[in-house]
């Protein structure tokens, strides 16, 4: 349990988050599973579940087909989108920290785009690794994140000092459009279909399989318990740099190490995922309303909101209008794009009543 | 304590710090005053190491750049002059980040000396029965004495404060360094601040510098350095004249 110096800032609420919500992710995952174009039972995926992951399943009575369906296809899939959710929005919550802005995130920021830009210049240039085809697609991702992510932040410095909002989402803005634009030039340029320039732009998991998840989950994992190492410092960030200095932090060292960080994160789920917006926004959004600002429970409460709110939007654009399927980002952009009104709404307002 | 020798900083290419030199003690409750653009603040900066500087540092006799930011902050605190939170964090949280310096470990776990030590800042500047308050829900004295709370519960031997008291009022003013003087006097720590108000100047501080366009005009006693001419010089307006009109309304 976090530490709160025996204070009674730590609500009901706040203690019983994580049972709740990782009992409440767990059914998520499975519920997930079993849905779909292709009915299949709960009791069914219960046993392909048990068969597959514990080799102990009671198989009798079970198609064939099906166990294909659940233990290849939605599987890794579900699996996929909670690790990107999850990853999406600790990388928000560290932006908005270091930032100490309440919207910055990936796709604010443009560095989903920038990301994107880099999985689809590798595929044009062909930049393949022969022991693992996708891993040169992820790293070229991961690299123009980090240059994306560095050179927003410069361009921000240079134009205000202050870092404003307004200035840094005009630059997220106009990045982002940057960005976009060349990857859709790139993909229809290359001969590749418009669905793909959709995958970039809107995100999808349609069609991923274990390779994808074996690629993520190492660098997922490692990648957020590094962040979360990181709690205190984010909470000295969120008061902002000048007086994390103050109180002792080694601001300069601590500030690339989580830019690296946040790169790979987005990179990552970037090149398995296309850009799938507003996620690391919403979520910590969400998530701060009921642990309140101190990182020590806020990211790891992040992580698993995430990871339950991917899943879930990607539940919705494969069953909602099932056989056909619609990006995930559809989703996720609608219920980002509101919420960001909101916060922007309430931000300025509560600027305009101090000042 | 601290030997600041020869500093200048340039920004922009221009010269806003140019070559001060000056000592503050033990017990000191050193006066940093001079007029807008005289480069106090920017002399704090540097000091910080927020901005870059030419001229030699000491702290304890020792060069200031060498001393890595866990133990500068041990040894050296600052209340800034503006806060602006943007997230709802409690009183506590900011105050208990004034340990950040002392604590061991991952994860920040407060040992009892450090519950101790923020349990004492906090009824010293009378925050304690707003510990769990969100510090977006606070006015801007109640704000600056979160901060302070969490610059005493940090336990530095140096206090920097940089113009705290700008945007209070005068009660929160008077308040603010009724408690810093009498923290610092009680635990022989020593305070360097930047002030605006000359009365403050005066009324708390054991010797001042007077700064201006980035040189010193003049330092020394409070009493020596804040004279009718000194001001009268540096401000270019008659301080005295100004100040002796409003007390003869007083009677």
């Amino acid at each position: 349990m976090p530490d709160t110096g025996g204070r009674l800032s730590e609500s009901t609420w706040g203690l019983w988050i994580y049972p709740l919500s990782v009992i409440l992710f767990a059914g998520v995952l499975f519920i997930a599973v079993s849905l779909g174009s292709v009915q299949v039972s709960l009791s069914d995926t219960w046993n392909i579940l048990l068969k597959y992951l514990f080799g102990k399943g009671d198989m009798t009575e079970i198609q064939s087909g099906t166990e294909t369906i659940i233990a290849m296809v939605r599987l890794p899939r579900v699996l996929l989108a909670a690790m990107t959710g999850g990853a999406l929005s600790l990388a928000g919550a560290v932006m908005q920290s270091l930032l100490k802005n309440p919207l910055a995130d990936g796709s604010t920021l443009g560095v989903s785009s920038g990301g994107a830009l880099g999985a689809v210049l590798s595929i044009v240039l062909g930049i393949r690794l022969s022991f693992f085809p996708e891993l040169g697609l992820t790293l070229s991702s991961i690299a123009f994140s980090f240059l994306s992510l560095i050179f927003i932040l410069t361009l921000t410095y240079k134009i205000d000092n202050s870092l404003s909002t307004n200035t840094i989402i005009l630059t997220g803005v106009i990045f982002s459009m940057l960005a976009g634009s060349i990857t859709s030039l790139l993909v229809v340029l290359s001969g590749d279909s418009l669905k793909q320039v959709v995958f970039w732009s809107m995100g999808s998991f349609s069609g991923k399989g274990w390779n994808h998840v074996i690629l993520m989950a190492p660098v997922f994992l490692i990648g957020s318990l590094v962040i979360i190492a990181f709690s205190k410092e984010l909470n000295a960030f969120s008061l902002g740099e000048e007086q994390a200095r103050y109180i002792g932090v080694d601001t300069k060292t601590v500030k690339m190490a989580l830019l690296v960080l946040t790169a790979v994160l987005i990179g990552v789920s970037v090149s398995v995922s296309g850009t799938i917006g507003f996620v690391g926004l919403v979520i910590p959004h969400i998530t701060r309303m009921i642990t309140g600002s101190d990182h020590r429970k806020l990211l790891p409460a992040s992580l698993i909101m995430g990871g339950i709110f991917m899943v879930l939007t990607d539940l919705l654009s494969r069953t909602l209008l099932s056989p056909e399927e619609f990006p995930v980002g559809v989703v996720t952009s609608f219920t980002g794009a509101v919420i960001f009104i909101v916060i922007f709404y309430r931000y300025n307002n509560r600027s305009a009543r101090k000042y | 304590m601290l030997d600041i020798q020869n500093m200048s900083v340039h920004l922009d290419h221009k010269t806003i710090v140019d070559g001060v030199t000056f000592h503050v003690d033990e017990n000191d409750f050193f006066m940093l005053v001079g007029p807008n653009g005289a480069g106090k603040s920017t002399l704090i900066k540097a000091i910080m190491r927020i901005y870059s500087y030419k001229g030699r540092v000491l702290l304890n006799g020792r060069d200031i750049s060498t001393i890595r930011p866990k133990a500068l902050a041990s040894l050296v605190g600052v209340l800034a002059q503006e806060h602006q939170p943007r997230f709802p964090h409690t009183v506590y949280e900011v105050v208990s980040l004034g340990r950040y310096a002392h604590m061991r470990g991952l994860f920040g776990m407060l040992s009892q000396k450090d519950r101790d030590k923020i349990d004492e800042a906090l009824t010293i500047t009378g925050m304690d029965h707003m510990a769990d308050q969100s510090v977006l829900t606070l006015s801007g004295g109640e704000l600056q004495r979160a901060y302070l709370a969490q610059l005493l519960a940090q336990d530095p031997g140096l206090l920097i404060l940089d113009e705290p008291a700008n945007h209070l009022d005068i009660k929160y003013q008077i308040t603010l360094f009724d408690i810093i003087k009498k923290w610092s006097k009680a635990r022989g720590k020593a305070v360097l601040a930047v002030v605006h108000d000359l009365n403050t100047a005066f009324c708390y501080g054991t010797r001042a510098l007077l700064m201006h366009e980035g040189r010193v005009y003049s330092q020394g006693k409070v009493s020596q350095v804040l004279t009718r001419d000194n001001l009268k010089a540096v401000y270019s307006v008659d301080v005295a004249q100004w100040m002796t009109d409003l007390m003869k309304h007083w009677g």
